[in-house]
């Protein structure tokens, strides 16, 4: 499944809903789902402080893919990381980086995005796409140095 | 104006002047408690804003024309207002700051200026970061020493640490009068009395407070008292440091510009007097004059009767809270005004501010600006409701319902 095919399923998982509390009741249950970071990861090189609430990204590059753990004290902080990891597990860093999360607008949770909004998300889709840049960058050093 | 000539204090009817009140959010009826933070503006100063732009906008002093004049009239004629509702000696005592926090920059900046190394400064565990960092700054361009009074578990200033601090080394005491994320109402003018006796001036940081409580500066005796016009009904951008006038007068300028001088030459400026010399650049004209509006709204009424009903809005909703399991209220003092803080075990305070936000109901989450305090109660935050004078036990019984439906998600 594609990066944008991954984005709609979420847009149509969302349809069903009829108001704002079912609609969080679905996140938050999303986020109690999610597992949690091992306590021994919840280090400060990891963790995005919000003003309201905070949250750990672990991200690793294995295999040409990239792979994001991430964990938050707030429920539904978590079950919007749940929807990040979901779309942005597993692909390459590349689509990582030039990739735009409509979704995150068209369901309707763009706020929680907003810097202003202060709950450490909009940092961690920074910190996500960092990584993966970072990520392609040590793929074209290791490029340089094979030729 | 006597209280036998006041406007009978009808929630009903007051909630009619506040056109903000009636809108829905998410589909449901808004339910403002988040009047600690802003406050909701009535009709009447929302004509007088319109009014100033739509009419008489000039630029205040030194103009010539018709609209300069008008526009300069109605701003002092505000400042007088304001220095006769705080009971100050003359309307020279009255700067228009920003708000509350510039009004500390101002004395912390000006003041400061008199201060020595050595010299020490006492703020309270319970303040905003408004009244620690600017402090703080200070401390660091002067060798100032700051030292924190600690508070007890309910949330007061422990009085005997306080009367250990002070010592004539003090030269400032600044204080809330009222914890934005407790309620606590301090025993100021006790506090004020003590700093004078060993010779230390008392600022008092009123943005919680000049809403709900009769402000008598000379009754208080305080040096420094500052506020805010947005919290209490007024326009945002606007506030006021109140200083006694032989301090004012000591303490040099702030900023320099417009307004504030007597004479320019490249080789010396001289300063004009009180208030101006405070006053650099053009100020916000709207903001003065209808934060004079603002207050002569609430004077309409008899203080008493809304500290009564925000009381008792303040120990519904606390009893109605202590009824969920998990529940702490944060702030226990029998001396509190109408806000709630509150926890629940398990259910993160940002979560529950936001289901409280999509059932129509505005809330604050959070450290409150004020996160030595969270530190000292090892919690990340709190849910802060505070009432005003407009809101309803009606509306509680809704939060009520709200914060119950909310847990039961959370947990």
């Amino acid at each position: 499944m594609t990066l944008a095919d991954k984005q709609q399923e979420i847009i149509d998982d969302f349809a069903i809903y009829e108001d704002w509390m079912e609609k969080y009741e679905y996140i938050i249950e999303l986020g109690k789902d999610l597992p949690q970071l091992e306590e021994s990861k919840k280090t400060k090189d990891r963790i995005i402080e919000g003003c309201q609430s905070q949250v750990w990204l672990d991200a690793t590059y294995v295999g040409g893919k990239m792979h994001f753990t991430a964990d938050s004290d707030a429920i539904i902080t978590k079950g919007i990381i749940a929807l990040l990891i979901r779309v942005l597990n597993n692909e390459n860093p590349a689509e990582i980086v030039k990739s735009d999360l409509h979704f995150i607008q068209e369901i309707g949770l763009h706020e929680h995005l907003s810097p202003t909004r202060s709950n450490g998300l909009a940092s961690m889709v920074k910190k996500m796409k960092m990584a993966a840049l970072k990520a392609l960058s040590s793929d074209e050093v290791a490029q340089k140095d094979e030729k | 104006m006597e209280a036998t000539h006041k406007r009978k204090f009808s929630v009903r009817e007051i909630r009619e002047d506040f056109p903000a009140l009636r809108q829905t959010i998410f589909g449901k009826n808004l339910i403002y408690f988040d009047n600690g933070a802003t406050s909701q503006k009535p009709q009447f100063v929302l004509d007088a804003i319109n009014q100033y732009y739509s009419k008489d906008n000039a630029n205040i002093h030194r103009g010539v024309h018709h609209l300069s004049q008008k526009a300069t009239s109605e701003y002092e004629a505000s400042r007088k207002y304001i220095a006769s509702y705080m009971n100050a000696k003359s309307s020279d005592e009255i700067i228009f700051t920003k708000g509350t926090t510039d009004g500390i920059n101002l004395v912390a900046n000006s003041y400061g200026e008199l201060l020595a190394a050595g010299d020490e400064i006492l703020i309270s565990a319970m303040e905003h970061h408004s009244n620690i960092v600017p402090w703080q700054m200070l401390c660091e361009r002067k060798g100032c020493v700051l030292k924190v009074i600690p508070i007890n578990k309910k949330g007061e200033i422990i009085q005997d640490e306080y009367d250990r601090l002070l010592s004539p080394k003090t030269k400032l005491v600044s204080i809330t009068h009222i914890s934005n994320t407790l309620g606590t109402i301090n025993p100021i003018k006790d506090m004020i009395q003590k700093a004078h006796a060993v010779g230390a001036k008392v600022l008092i940081d009123g943005a919680q407070s000049i809403q709900h409580l009769k402000i008598d500066v000379r009754d208080l005796d305080c040096d420094f008292f500052v506020f805010s016009g947005h919290k209490v009904f007024g326009p945002t951008g606007i506030g006021v440091l109140y200083g006694k006038e032989a301090l004012l007068d000591k303490m040099p300028p702030y900023q320099g510009g417009g307004d504030m001088i007597l004479k320019v030459t490249f080789e010396k400026t001289t300063y004009n007097e009180l208030p101006y010399k405070f006053e650099a650049g053009t100020p916000h004209i709207a903001g003065g004059i209808c934060l004079g509006k603002a207050l002569e709204y609430l004077n309409q009424f008899d203080l008493e009767a809304i500290k009564q009903h925000e009381a008792e809005l303040a120990d519904y909703a606390q009893d109605l809270l202590l009824t969920f399991e998990d529940m702490t209220i944060i702030g226990d003092s029998k001396k509190k005004t109408s806000v709630v803080s509150f926890i629940v075990d398990g259910v993160h305070p940002f979560d529950m501010g936001t289901l409280l936000d999509k059932q129509g109901i505005a809330v604050r989450t959070g450290h409150h600006c004020t996160q030595p305090l969270m530190d000292f109660y090892k919690i990340p935050g709190t849910v802060r409701a505070s009432f005003a004078f407009y809101n309803t036990k009606a509306e509680i019984d809704t939060f009520i319902a709200a914060v119950e439906k909310s847990i039961g998600m959370l947990k």
